[in-house]
């Protein structure tokens, strides 16, 4: 109990002091050890409740929940006033049908259900604070030296670091609350905060771009929160009770509308088509905060939800068209993840793809479907971070997010390309954890009704998965002309979140069958009822692989010595060492390599194309399954 | 007797010739000739190849392209000059942008003359240059140094 | 039991792929009105390159290599230890990168050229590869390869769209024209060597081994169509690779678009409508 309240609690504080400090080395400090505390309570917390099942914890909704209501309507009043600022209608509209319905809940008709069990603690929740706790406070900790860096590069822009560290607390509160809130509406309270803040922080650099897209993320968040908030009136008049516990077990059409509604919800947070658009856009925000909220830890909200109503899900029409959008996002996203050369935009398309996977898995709703979809989320979360704060680091060292830029990277900065190899072969590399993952969908799937589809969307889609990162790949290992080397600037304190995030990302495909036979599968049981167990030969041959990879590069030892080395073929031409050579009529050209993007066929434009209405129709016909099962109600 | 002499890969470089070797040399691909019953292959990479067969002579334009290929193609290796260009600048030898035949560059192993080489001779030549691969070979194992010099001083004299 | 299999897969493989090189070779050679080399010259062409100097662009694309090759060794004795279909699909394609990125360490041209369309002919085969070993599972319902080789369904009767997929695949993982676009076994191309361009001697070398072991792998995993009569899937896996040899003599290479794009499209109609039938047959069954 205590450990929940601190967690929710203690980053509240610390955002509060954060707002106060003025001093750089004093807030580093103070995020330095806040983030310590955070991360060294969830792992308490994990040692507390991991064999507990799961704990509820009855708090007397009356002060807390008006509590909730007033900053509710606080944070409407603040959109309103951001809508006016900027003249952005929707955002104006879509906010006050959303206070209408939230003053109608709470006034007309809530005052029926008082919830008691409003917090709880189980297996899955506990995976979630750690994500959070150890690689959000993680990101936190990067954030410092990096936006120290930022506005070094950026003295145009207004230092408004002050409010950005107040509201990446802010954000691991509401994270925090979310995770363990049983109440509906408590959740959906700290749901409406991780739109603010992230509102908020994609227009950390108030410039017009940056304005522009925070409103196209407020704005799909916003009606994303609208079905949230519609999910709620209906399980307020319909005497659902608010309790998510309760409801799952219930199951029915009492659920269903409700689950419809949330997933939805689901969907625009998680950015799935045709709401992607929005994740991409939020990529001018700062590194970090595209690490913490785009990757690691907001957008996994939306699939959070969607895998606590799976079993509600499970075998349904809307289910199916709920794992249908997952599943074409994933394809279709991926595909364009290809066409991309900016690195930021590249990771954002693949974690929509990967997001959409995860909400696939939870769409199908079943056993095997959900034990993939959690393991998605864990190793997800650890290589994209990763993957982020490297790119980040890259940057700010070499001045481009391009690609094409990090050409030979692995000369210039060894130990960043090396820990952002690392991630990248978590996201599509056997035996790292997403492969896991993926394999383990792939056979959720073929058991599933009708999942032949699934199949077939993705092993296409991890074909695509492999293109694109094994080009970025050979980008930076590609061992270009002697450069400087830009790796002497980075930071400790990044070099420290770099290293321990490139650590964990190795420690959780060691550890993963601890995680899952330990929280994953015990969870499952209790929701399920039943447990397969993974095969443990699998296992052991995933481990031999590791150790492979981890002991093969010592062989670059001997491949150091009696090597001759000659300059790369060039039809005859004598290059120089910086690979230049003289052209036709004596002209000094340099070589210069490219990879392939394939825009024509796999370009952001067109597949949007088809993306976006696609899955238009399909949430359609989940909405109208889910009408007509209502009505039938 | 090592693999080397039952294996060699080619790599064939028309420096300045008039086309009519290199008919010769691809000649000997087809069924008439067969060269592959030996185990021979054409291949287009330097760094692939055992043996480099020249065609042709030096001029200002080709002289670096034919020494950066030398350079790149591992050891051991030998250089079979094919046609009368090849080894002394043949029936150009007088023109004004003709340096010579390739020896002023790049150490040749086998000669085979004639204009245009026929492609028995031109066999006959890379035969005798497995011999010499073999104890180049040999050579390298005992760690003895086998590259001769390269004539840099002509290099350089081409270069002004 | 399994891992005896694994053991002689390890030490037969590159035995039996180089023999089947060398008869490639004399029989495209045949084919062509020639008298062809010996039986033996691949592993003369293997000697050779072991006796050579070692030549780097850079380093580390022999560490690269050497990932390859221990790799592909890897998931064929998985394989053949009768283990996780998937599994060794995914160590083959992990294999694959390496390969890739061995490539792309040399900051060549054409090796860089050769990398992006191995890259593309890795995504233009996992799918089928996936597909036909999901529609293993569904005749037979199991993932692992020994229960599969070891069933008596004829699952060449149920999956012969998937086989088919799979054969059309087979010719670019055995870097037959036309698809041979990322290398080749042939003396000219476009792209010097494509991806082996910048590999020289023992490095060369190793990937001539990992290439053994993938043929008898991929040759492997034909068998598994049609394991219930080991008699008939020697005689079709013969016929399956003269075939290949055929269409490798006759066919000019294609551009890679169409490679990818034919070979997704026969994977998706194919492949669809084979696990689609599947499917239902299955429904019908219960
Ligand atoms: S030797 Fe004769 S045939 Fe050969 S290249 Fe010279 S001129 Fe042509």
């Amino acid at each position: 109990m205590d450990l929940l309240f601190f967690l929710i609690l203690f980053p509240f504080i610390a955002a509060i002091v954060l707002l106060i400090i003025k001093s750089d080395n004093v807030r580093g400090a103070v995020v330095g050890v806040s983030a310590l505390l955070i991360a060294a309570v969830s792992v308490w917390l994990l040692a507390a409740y991991a064999t507990s099942g799961t704990v509820f914890f009855p708090v007397s909704p009356e002060p807390m929940g008006e509590m909730m209501f007033l900053i509710g309507m606080g944070i409407a009043l603040f959109i309103l006033y951001m809508g006016v600022r900027y003249k952005n209608y929707i955002a104006i509209a879509l906010t006050i049908i959303q206070s209408a319905l939230m003053v109608y809940f709470e006034f007309g008709i809530s005052h029926g259900v008082v919830p008691e069990n409003n917090f709880f603690v189980d297996q899955f929740t506990i995976i979630m604070a750690l994500i959070i706790g150890v690689i959000g406070s993680l990101i936190c900790v990067y954030a410092v030296s990096y936006m120290k860096d930022f506005h070094k590069h950026h003295p145009e822009l207004k230092d408004r670091r002050r409010t950005f560290f107040f509201i990446m607390f802010i954000f691991l509160t509401a994270m925090f609350g979310l995770v363990f809130a049983n109440n509906l509406a408590w959740l959906f309270f700290f749901w409406e905060i991780t739109t603010l803040s992230s509102f908020l922080l994609i227009g950390y650099t108030q410039t017009d771009e940056a304005m522009k897209n925070s409103f196209l993320a407020l704005n799909m968040n916003l009606l994303g929160g609208l079905a949230f908030a519609g999910a709620l009136i209906w399980l307020a008049s319909t005497g659902g009770g608010m309790e998510l516990d309760k409801l799952i077990a219930t199951g029915g059409i009492i659920a269903l509308v409700p689950a419809v509604l949330i997933s939805f919800a689901g969907i625009t947070k998680s950015a799935q088509f045709p709401f992607s658009s929005w994740l991409v856009g939020a990529m001018i925000a700062p590194t970090p905060v595209s690490a913490l909220l785009h990757s690691s830890t907001m957008v996994k909200a939306g699939v959070y939800v969607m895998v606590r109503f799976a079993p509600v899900l499970q075998g349904t029409t809307p289910g199916y068209m709920i794992a249908l959008v997952g599943g074409f996002t994933f394809l279709l996203a991926s595909a364009i993840a290809i066409s991309q050369s900016n690195a930021k935009k590249v990771l954002a398309y693949s974690t929509i793809a990967n997001l959409g996977l995860i909400v696939a898995c939870a769409g199908i709703g079943t056993y095997e479907a959900i034990w993939a979809a959690i393991l998605l989320i864990v190793f997800h979360a650890v290589s994209k971070s990763l993957l982020f704060l490297c790119v980040g680091t890259v940057e700010h060292q070499i001045g481009s997010r391009d690609i094409e830029d990090m050409n030979g990277l692995i000369t210039r900065m060894p130990k960043v390309a090396v820990m952002m190899l690392i991630g990248m072969a978590g996201m599509f590399l056997a035996p790292f954890g997403m492969l896991i993952s993926k394999w383990a969908a792939i056979r959720a799937f073929i058991d599933a009704p009708y999942g032949v589809i699934f199949v077939v969307i993705l092993a296409f889609g991890s074909a695509l998965t492999v293109f694109f990162w094994a080009k970025w790949m050979g980008r930076l290992i590609s061992v270009p002309p002697p450069a400087e080397d830009a790796e002497r600037r980075v930071s400790p304190t990044e070099w420290l979140v770099l290293s321990f995030l490139a650590g964990l990302m190795v420690l959780t495909t060691v550890l993963f069958p601890l995680i899952s036979s330990y929280l994953v599968e015990p969870w499952l049981l209790t929701i399920y009822g039943h447990v397969t167990l993974l095969a443990q030969e699998n296992v052991v041959i995933m481990l031999i692989m590791l150790f492979l990879l981890m002991v093969l590069p010592i062989s670059m030892l001997y491949y150091r010595k009696d090597h001759r080395q000659v300059k790369p073929y060039m039809g005859g031409m004598t290059t120089t060492s910086r690979m230049h050579f003289t052209g036709s009529i004596g002209i000094d050209r340099e070589v210069t390599l490219g990879n392939y993007y394939l825009e024509s066929y796999f370009g952001e434009q067109k597949m949007s194309k088809i993306g976006i209405p696609l899955c238009v129709v399909l949430l359609a016909i989940m909405f109208a399954g889910v009408a007509v099962a209502g009505l039938m109600h | 007797m090592t693999y080397l002499s039952k294996s060699p890969w080619l790599l064939h470089y028309n420096a300045s010739s008039c086309n009519g070797c290199d008919i010769e040399i691809l000649a000997c691909l087809t069924p008439m000739y067969d060269v592959e019953r030996f185990g021979i292959i054409n291949t287009g990479n330097p760094k692939h190849a055992d043996i480099f067969v020249v065609t042709g002579s030096i001029n200002e334009e080709n002289k670096d392209v034919l020494v950066n290929l030398y350079e790149q193609i591992p050891d051991p290796k030998v250089v079979v000059a094919i046609g009368i260009c090849a080894a002394s600048g043949g029936v150009f030898r007088e023109c004004y942008n003709v340096m010579g035949g390739i020896d002023k560059l790049i150490p040749v192993d086998v000669y085979v003359p004639g204009c245009a080489a026929r492609p028995e001779s031109i066999i006959d030549g890379i035969v005798k240059s497995l011999g010499i691969l073999e104890e180049k070979r040999t050579a390298m194992v005992k760690g003895i140094p086998v590259k001769p010099e390269m004539n840099t001083a002509v290099r350089e004299a081409g270069t002004e | 039991m399994s891992i005896i299999y694994a053991l002689l897969f390890l030490l037969l493989a590159p035995v039996a792929g180089g023999l089947i090189a060398g008869i490639d070779r004399r029989i495209t050679a045949r084919m062509q009105g020639r008298v062809g080399p010996p039986i033996l010259q691949a592993f003369y062409d293997l000697g050779k390159l072991f006796e050579k100097e070692k030549v780097v662009v850079t380093n580390s694309q022999n560490f690269y290599v050497l990932c390859y090759l221990v790799f592909i060794a890897l998931s064929g004795a998985l394989f053949f230890g009768g283990g996780d279909i998937l599994l060794v699909i995914f160590a083959f394609t992990l294999a694959h990168v390496f390969l890739v990125l061995g490539a792309y360490a040399s900051n060549s041209p054409y090796s860089h050229v050769g990398a992006e369309r191995e890259l593309i002919q890795l995504m233009a085969c996992e799918p089928i590869i996936i597909l036909a070993a999901v529609g293993m599972y569904m005749v037979t319902k199991s993932f692992y390869v020994a229960d599969i080789a070891a069933s008596n369904i004829p699952l060449i009767v149920f999956l012969p769209g998937l086989f088919a997929g799979f054969l059309y695949i087979l010719t670019m993982k055995l870097r037959k024209s036309p698809f041979d676009l990322s290398t080749s076994h042939h003396a000219h191309q476009e792209l010097v060597k494509g991806v082996t361009t910048e590999f020289s001697g023992p490095t060369l070398g190793c990937i001539e081994i990992a290439h053994w072991y993938e043929a008898i792998f991929l040759l492997g995993f034909v068998y598994l169509f049609f394991s219930w009569s080991p008699v008939i899937a020697v005689i079709a896996i013969i016929i399956i690779y003269v075939f290949e040899i055929l269409i490798d003599n006759t066919f000019a290479r294609v551009k890679w678009p169409l490679a990818l794009k034919s070979s997704w499209l026969v994977t998706a109609v194919l492949g669809i409508l084979n696990l689609a039938a599947l499917y239902i047959i299955g429904g019908f069954l219960k």
